[in-house]
This record gives C-alpha cells, sequence and structure tokens, in this order.
C-alpha cells in the first residue's frame, strides 16, 4: 500500500536553517546539515529544502551546500529555490536532488518546466504554488517571490496549468498559515486536489499531528508537510528537531516506518 | 567482497550510493572513464530523468561499449536503479531510443485501475513483495521502499520478476536475471530497508 508522505519542510537563510512565520520573521533553528542527520536517525519520509535568500533575491541555487544534503540525506529531497534554467535544474538531479521545485519561474516563463521536463522527466519537477488571501473578499490567489508579488490567478487554475505544462508535482503554500501552527487550510486544500490527476503535497498550517490525521484522513494519498511541527516543541516553541514515531504514525492512519 | 564501482554518467544519485557504502566500510569507486569502468566487478549503474535523456547521456558518456562488455561478455553483476533499471530493458513507451537491451523486456507506462485516488507519477513509500527471499531481499523484514516514477518495466520472461508493487495493479518492483538485478525504487533513499539491500548486492 502507498502510504501518505509526512515531509518536514526547511528553509535556509543566510546558510542557515530558520522558521518563517507568514512568510516573515525569520527565527534560526539550527545547522541544515545537522538537521539531515538527525533527520535520518528518525527515517522520516522525505524532505524539502527552500533556499529563502535564493528565491527573495534572486540568486542562483547553493550548489555546493545542495550537493553536502544531497549527499547526506537517506530519503528523497526536494529542493527550490532560485531555480530559473533547464540548466540549473540538470545540475541540481546530477547533484543528487530527486525534485526540483519551480515557483516563481513558473509564472515568469512557464515553457521552463516543459522544456526541463524533456530532460529529467515530469518525476523530477515540482510546482510551487504559494497562495494568499487578498482583495475584500479575500479570494486566494497565487503570490510569488516570497508573497511579494500578486499574479492574479487563482490556485486551481494555476495549478492544473503547472500539471499541463509537465510538473510531477504540486507543493500548496498556504502563506497565511506559514508558522501559525493553527491547522491545514482543508478549503484550500480540496479546491486544488480535486484539479489534479498528479500528486499534491499540501504546506502551511500544520500545528500537531492531529492536523496530519484529518488531512490524512480526508486524502490517503497526499504529501503532508509541515515546518514548525517538526523543529518546535511545546508552547514556548523551543527548537526541537521532531517527528512522529512508528506508533504516533500508525495512530495517524499512516504505517510505521 | 569485491569493490563497488559506480557508473558516473553524469546522472543519479552517486553520491548517495557512495556515502552508504563508506559507512558500511566497503570499498567504493566513481568509474567516469572506460579505464575506470574496466576495472570493475560489481557495478551500480543509477539513473533518473527521461528515458531517453538517460540512454543519450550513457551513449555520449564515452563508458557505453565498455560497460556493454562487462555485463555481456564478463558477467560482471550489475544493480540498475529507477531509470538505471528501465534502461536494461529493450525500449521504453517513454522515448525513443533504444535501450541496452540486456534484459527482455518492455517500459510500459504505469496505468493504475483508479486514477481519481491514485495520481501519476507514483510518488512515495510503498511495500514489496519478494517473489524470493533470496538475493536482494534476504533477511529484509517488510520491505518498504521509496518510489518515483511513471514508468514501469514488463519482463518478457515472468521469472524475471523478482519482486511486485502495488498500485491500483501489481507492477514488476525488482528484476534479476542470473548477473543482472534492478530495482524499480531507490534503495539509496530508502533508509535502512535499502541500506540492506545494497549489502545483499554487494555481498552477491
Amino acid at each position: 500500500m502507498l502510504r501518505p508522505r509526512i515531509i518536514p519542510c526547511l528553509l535556509i537563510h543566510q546558510g542557515g536553517l530558520v522558521k518563517t512565520v507568514r512568510f516573515g520573521e525569520p527565527k534560526y533553528v539550527g545547522d541544515p546539515l545537522n538537521a539531515v542527520r538527525i533527520f535520518n536517525e528518525k527515517a522520516v519520509d522525505e524532505l524539502m529544502v527552500l533556499d529563502m535568500d535564493a528565491s527573495r533575491k534572486r540568486q542562483p541555487p547553493n550548489e555546493a551546500l545542495i550537493a553536502q544534503l544531497a549527499a547526506e540525506c537517506r530519503m528523497p529531497l526536494c529542493y527550490g529555490g532560485g531555480v530559473k534554467t533547464v540548466e540549473q535544474i540538470e545540475r541540481l538531479i546530477a547533484l543528487g536532488v530527486e525534485k526540483v521545485a519551480i515557483g516563481s519561474a513558473a509564472i515568469e516563463d512557464p515553457d521552463l518546466i516543459t522544456r526541463a521536463a524533456e530532460r529529467v522527466g515530469h518525476q523530477s519537477l515540482v510546482g510551487v504554488i504559494d497562495v494568499k488571501a487578498s482583495g475584500l473578499l479575500r479570494r486566494p490567489e497565487v503570490v510569488i517571490r516570497n508573497a511579494s508579488e500578486r499574479t492574479g490567478r487563482a490556485p486551481a487554475e494555476f495549478a492544473r496549468t503547472l500539471q499541463t505544462l509537465g510538473v510531477g508535482e504540486v507543493v500548496l503554500n498556504a502563506v497565511d498559515r506559514d508558522g501559525t501552527m493553527q491547522g491545514y487550510d482543508l478549503e484550500l486544500i480540496k479546491d486544488v486536489k480535486q484539479a489534479l490527476g498528479i500528486p499534491l503535497t499540501v504546506l502551511g498550517g500544520a500545528g500537531s499531528l492531529e492536523d496530519i490525521r484529518q488531512l490524512v484522513q480526508h486524502y490517503p494519498v497526499i504529501g503532508a508537510a509541515a515546518g514548525s511541527l517538526f523543529v518546535f516543541k511545546g508552547k514556548y516553541r523551543a527548537v526541537l528537531i521532531n517527528y512522529p514515531s512508528a506508533t504516533e504514525r500508525l495512530a495517524l492512519g499512516c504505517a510505521p516506518n | 567482497m569485491t569493490a563497488m564501482t559506480l557508473v558516473n554518467y553524469g546522472l543519479g544519485n552517486i553520491q548517495a550510493f557512495a556515502h552508504i557504502y563508506e559507512r558500511l566500510n566497503m570499498a567504493v569507486t566513481v568509474a567516469s572513464t572506460p579505464q575506470q569502468l574496466k576495472q570493475a566487478k560489481k557495478l551500480i549503474l543509477p539513473g533518473v530523468g527521461a528515458f531517453d535523456w538517460a540512454m543519450r547521456r550513457l551513449n555520449d558518456s564515452g563508458l557505453r561499449s565498455t560497460l556493454d562488455a562487462l555485463v555481456l561478455q564478463q558477467q560482471v553483476p550489475v544493480l540498475g536503479v529507477c531509470v538505471g533499471m528501465q534502461m536494461m530493458a529493450q525500449r521504453s513507451q517513454e522515448g525513443a531510443l533504444p535501450g541496452l537491451g540486456w534484459i527482455d523486456a518492455e517500459v510500459v507506462r504505469l496505468a493504475p485501475a483508479d486514477r481519481d485516488h491514485l495520481p501519476l507519477p507514483h510518488m512515495g513509500w510503498n511495500d514489496v513483495h519478494p517473489t524470493t527471499s533470496d538475493k536482494l531481499f534476504s533477511g529484509i523484514e517488510a520491505p518498504r521502499y521509496y518510489f518515483l516514477h511513471s514508468y514501469c518495466i514488463v519482463p518478457r520472461n515472468a521469472d524475471v520478476s523478482l519482486a511486485t508493487a502495488q498500485y491500483g495493479g501489481q507492477f514488476t518492483a525488482a528484476v534479476a536475471q542470473d548477473h543482472i538485478f534492478g530495482t524499480q525504487f531507490h534503495p539509496e533513499k530508502s533508509h535502512h530497508w535499502g541500506i540492506e539491500l545494497l549489502r545483499n548486492f554487494a555481498h552477491w
């Protein structure tokens, strides 16, 4: 049986790991390589690493760091941040990254996905959709470049476009929930999930294993990603890298690892 | 036990394999030239990406003829991983270039019965059911591996299928034909289940 994927999402900022709230207030939580080693020991399903600086400052991916992370990872790794060209995508795959995430570039150069898929295959390409409520009606809208620019696109329609262009997975990131630990935006997820025939991973808002259990109950084949949940412990948000144990996974309706 | 040689044609997670064998205290070399490859006693052929792209990279690497000679004439044991395994077949529905043809098999697109609930690519951790408990899966309890693919291998001779998995239907998850092995899943990214499989291959 295929299991739901439970995925810690790590943010890189100035060479360290941080956790944000609604994409702001980055708080230092540790060293990336050390975090990967801890997640190895905890046998996590997958890891997602997003470089905030690369997307915000339009810097190219830090290939030296990514190579180290990929070699250390004993689970699949998805990297996102600053990816703009097919050549970068090819190099990242050759460095040992399983999946390359494309965000802003998917809006600015949609053809990038199609050209990259011909080489690295659909399964290695991930489209990231950052969604933020906007306007008087607080309608969900796709935003880019660390949520600093609006696009006017609706999430489900944009997700379908990404699928047609050739990504093998969509990561749906609810910016308004980022770091709030108030639970996933199930309405947004339903809307996008219905539009897709490729795997969906959701991010933003998970604050407890109960949030993951609810998600998995609705969608048995899904990627449940979270940042805060796996790097903080307790109400004072003490930094402590954690991940559900085999028993906890069983209680979530997921088979143990 | 012989040293492991990783075939480096610019694709696949060479470093992840190297790391695992180093941690197991086994000798490992990365072969990027025919001279380096010629010494190989045991091979791993990794691969990711689209079928034609991978075949073209291998064909252009200058390693192809040495690799064919090692596997077909000298019977050097080889383990193909993901697209590395798919390349061992004769052809793939995903591409137009011929495969290596080491195994009488075709690579076809997965067709899960329940597309509404089972998206493609098949992505994530799935149970693997070996048809025999020896060879690659020896001693591995409840084997479970990470998959990331939309195509699967269909050997003409069903005995070549070493393990199966379910995703809206059964498909071949691993193959074994004499000294030629392959896995659709990624042992190098599958925690202890993968490490044990890679150790079994090294000891085979």
